[in-house]
């Protein structure tokens, strides 16, 4: 990967995770952990592979994005706040009475956000669902839906994961944020849905396995996810949750709780001296 | 009266009729296209049907992504599995970003007979009532549901059809014009109102014969549509006649009978009973058998109807 290409990405990472630190701590609840996980694959996703306008945030034939793993919406807003799809100050309102930004994505009201997600295993049917039109109405669009590992537990992942392959939707891409931890411990102690690759792989699917945080290994994968047709593409992104803040790296107590001012301060130190 | 119909039937035929005329929506089914007549469609617009297998869960969270993307999408299965089952997609994925999605449920209530009471779903109106946005309708023959397929179409958001298995008198009048959200006077009367809907408007109707055979003047109203529901045709008549029946093939909790009682409460307070499945799970039958076992017959209505009349102040 180009310099000027890797340096910006990690620029947009930055502000992803620096966005999404932000709304939680303001709000004072939230999922850091997840969402500093998929800041990365987020930032390629926005800036460096979707066909997206943020000035026409409805257009029919735009790549679309369903964060099945709804609760890591700070991060999804940051990312479409980095975008340009609404002002970064909203960021601050997060989960405030009367924002438009919910605890989970809400299509209706979010600009740029193509799906209401948080009720786990919905998101990726529904991105079948749009891969489907996308299909039935010849469009080139792409579609791309974030899971969880945790999320892979749903029984309806694997309803649409036989659906997905039985269309044969090459137009979708779901990236599995797989970083071992969820609310009640690690994924392989709580209800082991490992081997997800192998799973995905019976299932009909390509699949690429990756480290989640390197971009050259993300463009390789959503590269190679364009080439194979026939069958979707899943990819396993090997995750860190709460990628970036030493504290909270791994821990799975910062699933789903907010920094306090001084750890906050200390979240965005590091992550700006680390960039 | 003409041959009798099951809704379900006009379901499919309806959906058929319609996909030249509209040419955006598509289909949906969980392997039981057979079943829900959503068949007849598929034989007529392969290219726009797409069955789901086994999984309505995900059925109807595809039926929202292909919403998302602009589609008018049609998702069918039993009752049962519809409403039940997935509840919670169409609550989440459908009903809360409000989408375009018409879940087309068949096999509603204890008339599905013989395969008792796991098939049997006398709790999809209340499930559904309690979504924000959620237009309901319970086609009363196959004029009507053929109607409510096309409204469907035409109007935007979330509906739930509601259709049956077993084949129905057409009870809707010459020239019958179907309109969203409006109650039809079947019959006018002056001692009780009786507001029935699907399949019991045509026992409804006989039950109106037997009272007035006996000198009681009952009005009967058809509510196709549960959700919103036609307030004022049923409070104007509850005022006129001062007693109310209502008859449904559901639960009498959370069904019609509820959301009478409900709206009337707060409109003008007059007795209700209520005839329903009362709090039952259904069984296996034939249908007579079933409909005679849970009071779903004229008989019934017209003791209720006395009891409802005896009730007034």
């Amino acid at each position: 990967m180009e310099t000027t290409k890797l340096e910006m990405l990690k620029e947009k990472a930055l502000n992803i995770r620096l966005g999404a630190l932000e709304g939680i701590h303001a709000a004072a609840s939230g999922h850091p952990g997840g969402s500093l996980a998929i800041a990365d694959i987020l930032a390629y996703l926005y800036f460096a592979e979707m066909n997206v306008n943020p000035a026409d945030p409805k257009n029919a034939d735009r790549d679309r994005l369903v964060l099945s793993k709804g609760h890591t919406a700070p991060a999804l807003y940051a990312a479409l706040a980095e975008k340009g799809y609404f002002d970064k100050e909203l960021l601050g309102t997060l989960r405030k009475f009367g924002s438009i930004l919910q605890g989970h994505p809400d299509m209706k009201h979010i600009p740029g956000v193509d799906m209401s997600t948080g009720s786990l295993g919905q998101g990726f049917s529904a991105a079948c669902g749009t891969a489907l039109a996308g299909k039935i109405d010849g469009k080139d669009y792409r579609v791309y839906a974030i899971l969880g590992d945790g999320e892979s537990e749903e029984g309806q992942i694997w309803e649409a994961a036989m659906f997905g392959a039985h269309y044969k939707l090459d137009n979708l891409v779901a990236i599995v944020d797989f970083n071992g931890l969820q609310i009640d411990g690690k994924v392989t102690e709580v209800m082991n849905p490992t081997p997800l690759d192998e799973k995905f792989a019976a299932f009909g699917w390509n699949v690429c396995v990756i480290d989640g945080h390197n971009f050259d290994e993300i463009e390789a994968a959503l590269a190679n996810a364009r080439e194979v047709k026939g069958k979707p593409t899943a990819i396993i992104a090997k995750c860190v949750k709460g990628k970036g803040v030493s504290y909270m790296e791994n821990q799975v107590s910062w699933h789903g709780s907010a920094p306090k001012d001084d750890q906050y301060e200390q979240a965005v130190a590091e992550l700006k001296a680390n960039a | 009266m003409a041959d009798k119909i099951a809704t379900r039937e006009a379901y499919g035929n309806a959906l058929a009729a319609l996909g030249e005329k509209y040419t955006d929506f598509v289909v949906l089914d969980a392997d039981l296209a057979a079943a829900t007549k959503t068949g007849t469609f598929k034989k007529k617009f392969p290219e726009r049907f797409f069955d789901c297998g086994i999984a309505e869960g995900n059925m109807v969270g595809v039926a929202a992504g292909l919403a998302a993307a602009g589609k008018t999408v049609f998702a069918s299965s039993f009752a049962m599995f519809a409403a039940g089952r997935a509840f919670e997609q169409i609550r989440n994925s459908v009903g809360y970003p409000h989408l375009n999605v018409k879940i087309g449920a068949t096999h509603a209530g204890i008339s599905v007979g013989e395969d008792g009471a796991t098939h049997q779903c006398n709790e999809d109106i209340a499930l559904m009532r309690t979504i924000p946005g959620m237009t309901i309708v319970n086609p009363a023959d196959a004029i009507e549901a053929a109607a409510a397929v096309e409204a469907a179409i035409t109007t935007y958001g979330p509906f739930y059809l509601r259709f049956g298995r077993a084949a129905v008198p057409n009870v809707c009048p010459e020239g019958y014009k179907f309109e969203l959200g409006k109650g039809v006077k079947l019959a006018e009367g002056t001692d009780v109102t009786i507001v029935a809907t699907g399949l019991m408007v045509h026992l409804a109707l006989e039950a109106a014969e037997v009272l007035k055979a006996e000198g009681i003047s009952a009005e009967v109203i058809n509510i196709h549509t549960i959700k919103p529901l036609d307030k004022d045709i049923i409070a104007a008549s509850a005022a006129k006649t001062g007693a109310v029946v209502t008859a449904e093939e559901h639960n009498i909790i959370g069904g019609l009978g509820g959301a009478v009682c409900e709206a009337l409460a707060e409109t003008c307070p007059v007795p209700v009973v209520r005839v329903g499945v009362e709090d039952r799970f259904g069984m296996s039958g034939k249908v007579p058998e079933l409909l005679n076992e849970y009071g779903l017959t004229t008989e019934n209505i017209v003791a209720n109807a006395k009891k409802a009349i005896a009730l007034k102040k």
